[in-house]
């Protein structure tokens, strides 16, 4: 049986950590607020983005002077697995899952003969995965020093992406982030980004027949880029609600797990401070009866 | 016949205006172009420049960058990678456009396509006239 000095520095030691994940639950529902006006300011240019992208690839796609981002290289050999996740840990299961669904996709891949590249964007994703598949490895981005994500660091990330595209390097890129449902729920996503697949977007429905300056391929080819970072950026956003999110419910879980512990422990001092004293009780009357 | 339409300013980052504008001068990428009421639907590719709108509550300035503008009938939006209002624009801004367009110029230089090479030295002088035109 632990003696009372023991069980409290327990009961102290425990109430620190209940401190200290009690101020990041705290800190992270800050962030989380700032996080998603962030993610909810992108929306309107994603939305209206994709929905011309839509009708301009229905309209310019199936002939053979599309764009190579849109059409593809014609095969799908090679692919280039962006895995973005947080640069820090202690958020539950945000980055773990993110790991495990990239994980399962190039397993899958692999087994059926192609070749996978990956490109992570974050320490802890680049962490969880280096064990299975490190040697795939071509890229990493940091975005430890980033304060506040802004849309330079999606176009950093595109840029790279896409002069490995123009080299040659891969046929199908598809990007690994979680979408933000609400603060318990997150879900590991994977989206395909090379070729553009705009076929789950509803295009323009105004029914307008619009004219184009210069030209319909003209002005997809200067979009498809923009869309490459467009998407980085949204799933950029997206996971840094869904980091806060996870971080927050997860320290909330172990301030609630702390003050049990600490319950349970005092139960167990006081118990055991009784038993010393009715110990010493018993120690006294014995001997004050011997006499 | 209306005489205003729903004008729609959006960055990624954020969404700068949205507002009722009676005319808009976009810096199409075959020319600056004013769209207003009941224009005919276009949809247009950004240079860089100054995009002016006039609404009856007043005119406002903004600088644009990458992007395009869709001309519906009744509304218009213009998405740009990066928008800045007028008078928010530093001298810093302007620089980065300006290395922009004299590093596109140089890429052009190399090749032997002489129409790249005079765009991006008009947009190279564009630029360094939008300096002027804003005193900094």
């Amino acid at each position: 049986m632990p003696n009372l000095k023991d069980l409290k520095n327990r009961i102290e030691s425990v109430k620190s950590t209940r401190k200290i994940t009690k101020a990041m639950q705290m800190v992270a529902a800050a962030k989380l607020r700032r996080a998603q006006e962030s993610a909810e300011a992108s929306r309107p240019y994603t939305a209206r983005f994709n929905a011309v992208m839509a009708g301009l690839a229905a309209s310019v796609g199936g002939s053979d002077s599309a764009p190579k981002l849109l059409r593809g290289t014609g095969s799908d050999d090679v692919h280039l697995l962006v895995v973005m996740t947080a640069e820090r840990g202690l958020c539950g299961g945000f980055n773990s899952n993110i790991a495990k669904l990239a994980r399962a996709k190039a397993y899958e891949l692999k087994a059926k003969g192609k070749t996978v590249k990956i490109l992570t964007v974050g320490k802890k994703g680049r962490d969880a995965i280096k064990r299975d598949y490190g040697d795939l490895f071509v890229g990493h981005v940091d975005l430890s020093e980033v304060k506040r994500l802004g849309y330079s660091n999606a176009q950093d990330i595109a840029k790279d992406v896409l002069s490995r595209f123009d080299a040659g390097e891969f046929d199908v890129a598809t990007i690994f982030y979680s979408k933000f449902v609400n603060v318990v729920s997150q879900i590991p996503t994977a989206q395909q980004i090379i070729p553009a697949s705009f076929e789950d977007i509803e295009g323009d429905d105004s029914g307008a027949v619009f004219d184009y300056e210069p030209s319909e391929e003209a002005i997809l080819a200067d979009l498809l880029p923009k869309g490459v970072a467009t998407a980085i950026f949204s799933g950029l956003l997206e996971n840094g609600a869904s980091e806060q999110g996870a971080r927050m419910s997860a320290m909330d879980n172990a301030t609630r797990n702390a003050g049990e512990m600490i319950d349970k422990l005092t139960i167990q001092f006081n118990r055991s401070r009784q038993a010393v004293i009715t110990n010493e009780l018993i120690e006294i009357i014995s001997g004050a009866e011997a006499l | 016949m209306a005489n205003t339409m729903q004008f729609d300013l959006v960055s990624p980052e954020r969404s700068l205006a949205s507002l009722s504008a009676t005319a808009v001068q976009i810096p199409g990428a075959d020319g600056d172009m004013t769209a207003m009421p009941d224009h005919a639907p276009t949809i247009t590719t950004l240079r860089p420049g100054l995009l002016k709108v006039e609404a009856p509550e007043g005119s406002s300035e903004y600088l644009v960058t990458g992007g395009f503008a869709q001309i519906n009938g009744d509304s218009l939006s213009v998405l740009a990678e990066k928008a800045i209002p007028v008078a928010e624009v530093t001298r810093a801004h302007l620089d980065e456009l300006i290395e922009d367009a004299r590093a596109s110029h140089e890429a052009a230089k190399g090749g032997d396509d002489q129409t790249i090479v005079d765009d991006a030295a008009k947009l190279l002088a564009d630029m360094e006239a939008l300096g002027t035109h804003m005193s900094l």
